[in-house]
């Protein structure tokens, strides 16, 4: 599905070959998929790290092959499904939701632009000349996942976690909108500027500075909205197991969870890659890689500083789950709509007025 | 190339679509989708017709309708809740206070 | 590769199921999704035009927003299907007029075949990207872009007082 997409978003640019767009999709699949075993068993054992326990460490050497044996488990679960249930939907619901986050990993630069055998290829599945705004259309779809799984569950615990979902992403989504806009007018400069994620990062590799440092108030909002979108602790109002036993998966088990699980994290891969598109810089990292067009090796270090930087991010996400206490849902409704919508109107005045001034 | 005629006609059966809704439901709810639809047929028309000549002018009229859009289902839903407050029903029938 | 013609039965095929969908089921959250499909389908069809931009706000603002604000109003409502409201002429009289509307719609649009420039000599011919289209927007159009943006704060206004829960004794 996330190749089909990729290839879809990709078509509209007509840029590359359809081999080597199946190529870049396929590879940035793999990488997705394999972040994704790897962040559940980073979660276990991190969480393990910072309450002194010991965490999963039997399957495999030190606890490696635990996702997989997770995964055996969902596979050869009872599939449960409750009486008087949609059948499409309830089935649907999940899927939407993992393919809406692998989908988004098409736009994300993981490098500049490999020059090999007189062809250019940039590093990105799908430079769009509106990649920005495909993140956040594909994340605003995302929701309808949650929802529907809600919904569709025909169960109270399951509905309650899908209006807060659709509530909570709607408000989250606004401050996240206009964060990035302060991003785009600082990118913008002289020129009408873009929303391809790659001349985004482009600019903070031209300049040195990475967009955090130009920006840091909107570096905050737009994690702490992240966060929200991806609805991972303090933000996990959705599922909130002791209030709603589960919230919206309350009613899914097997694969179907499953999906939902793989979901959750591949949007926190997505999420963390966008940030670090976005304000720190992508590829970009002083004194190791700095030019753009590069050969086979600048390739394969861009990506390996991108990826360090997403791994690097990720491990913040985790931290914070085992951190923070969950806010209440009222806490959190005031929190987006009186601190962060506002706060986030403030920085975008101040990247207008900084950008007019010429500050960056 | 596509002939923008059928792009027009396309968008005259998803108009057609939604003025059949509109006046056949009485469901206020699916009124207002219908009305929705009516709306993004109009877009249709702006983007296929300046696909030639004025694209840019033709996204920028879509991007007014679908501002447009937005107010009113803003207003529209938080009217629906508050009919559906004191009648306890989204049916358009029920509520008919007005008629002589 | 799709091609254009390809592309556009898919995506029109997509738009019309869903809007016939839409205004046949009962179920409001069926027909609310049928309509996010209707919105998709209509989102490909301008990325086939080239306004990639438009498709892009096409599914932010109206499958993200807008249908996400339908479905959240219906599960608040926890309304039910409605039950079937049987053939009347009141009905049968809509279909017609529906009928009427597109063959009014069509007709004209068919006979003029292509569109042609009118009179826009100063007409810069630029495709639709976000900077040829925002530049239009604050320039050529910045009057209904300010009118378009009042309109939206009196709309907010106006939901947000409608929709606040009054005391008991206040009629609504």
């Amino acid at each position: 599905m996330n190749a089909l997409l990729s290839t879809m978003l990709a078509a509209t640019t007509l840029a590359d070959p359809l081999w080597l767009t199946l190529i870049k999709s396929v590879a940035v699949f793999g990488i997705t998929m394999t972040l994704v075993p790897l962040l559940v068993l980073a979660e276990r054992r991190v969480s393990a790290w910072m309450q002194y326990r010991v965490g999963p460490n039997r399957v495999g050497i030190g606890g490696t092959m635990q996702p997989m044996a997770d995964l055996v488990k969902m596979l050869f679960k009872e599939e449960l499904r409750p009486d008087g249930v949609p059948n499409f939907l309830f089935t649907a619901a999940p899927a939407i939701a993992a393919t809406c986050a692998l989908a988004m990993m098409a736009v994300v630069p993981f490098g500049g632009t490999l020059e090999i055998g007189g062809r250019s290829i940039p590093l990105v599945v799908a430079d769009v000349d509106i990649g920005v705004l495909c993140v956040l259309a594909l994340s605003s779809i995302g929701v309808y996942g949650i929802t529907l799984g809600g919904w569709a569950s025909n169960s109270k615990y399951s509905l309650l976690g899908g209006l807060r979902s659709s509530a909570q992403m709607i408000s989250y989504e606004l401050t996240l909108g206009i964060t990035l806009l302060s991003v785009l007018v600082v990118a913008s400069g002289d020129s009408f500027g873009s929303f391809k994620l790659s001349d985004l990062v482009l600019r903070q590799a031209e300049s040195g500075i990475w967009n955090c440092f130009k920006l840091p108030l909107g570096f905050v909002l737009f994690t702490i909205s992240a966060f929200a979108e991806t609805n991972r602790l303090p933000f996990d109002l959705p599922e909130a197991e002791p209030e709603l036993v589960g919230g919206y998966h309350t009613e899914y088990s097997s694969m179907r969870f499953g999906l939902f699980f793989l979901g959750e994290y591949a949007a926190m891969v997505a999420g963390s890659a966008v940030i670090v598109c976005l304000f720190l810089g992508g590829w970009h990292f002083p004194f190791v890689t700095k030019e753009a067009v590069v050969g086979w090796g600048g390739a394969l270090t861009q990506v390996a500083v991108f990826l360090t930087k997403v791994l690097a991010f990720l491990f913040f996400f985790i931290h914070v789950r085992w951190t923070l206490p969950r806010l209440r849902y009222d806490q959190l409704m005031n929190l987006g709509w009186k601190l962060m919508l506002p706060l986030a109107l403030v920085n975008l005045l101040f990247a207008g007025l900084g950008a007019a001034l010429g500050w960056f | 190339m596509v002939p923008q005629a059928w792009y027009f006609l396309l968008s005259a059966l998803l108009f057609g679509l939604g003025v059949a809704g509109f006046a056949a439901r009485r469901n206020t709810l699916v009124m207002f989708m219908s009305v929705e639809l009516m709306l993004n047929a109009a877009n249709l028309v702006f983007i296929a017709g300046a696909r030639d000549y004025l694209p840019a002018r033709g996204s920028a009229c879509a991007l007014f309708v679908i501002a447009v859009a937005a107010a009113e289902v803003a207003v529209g839903l938080a009217l629906v809740l508050a009919i559906f407050r004191l009648k306890k029903s989204v049916v358009a029938d029920d509520v008919r206070e007005l008629r002589a | 590769m799709l091609s254009e013609t390809t592309a556009f039965l898919i995506f029109s095929a997509i738009a019309l199921v869903g809007a016939v969908q839409v205004v046949t089921r009962r179920n409001p959250v069926h027909a609310a999704l049928w309509l996010v499909g209707a919105f998709l389908g209509v989102a490909g069809l301008f990325l086939t035009l080239g306004a990639g931009l438009l498709g892009a706000i096409q599914v932010m603002v109206y499958a993200g927003a807008i249908m996400v604000l339908f479905l959240f109003v219906i599960l608040l409502l926890n309304l039910d299907a409605t039950p079937y409201e049987g053939l009347s002429v009141a009905r049968g009289a809509s279909l017609f007029v529906a009928a009427a509307t597109v063959a009014l719609i069509a007709v004209p649009f068919a006979q003029a075949g292509e569109l042609k420039a009118a009179a826009t000599a100063d007409a810069p011919d630029l495709p639709a990207t976000a900077g040829n289209v925002a530049n239009v927007l604050f320039t050529q159009y910045a009057l209904p872009f300010e009118v378009v943006s009042l309109l939206l704060l009196i709309a907010m206004v106006g939901a947000i007082h409608l929709a606040r829960r009054t005391r008991r004794d206040e009629p609504v």
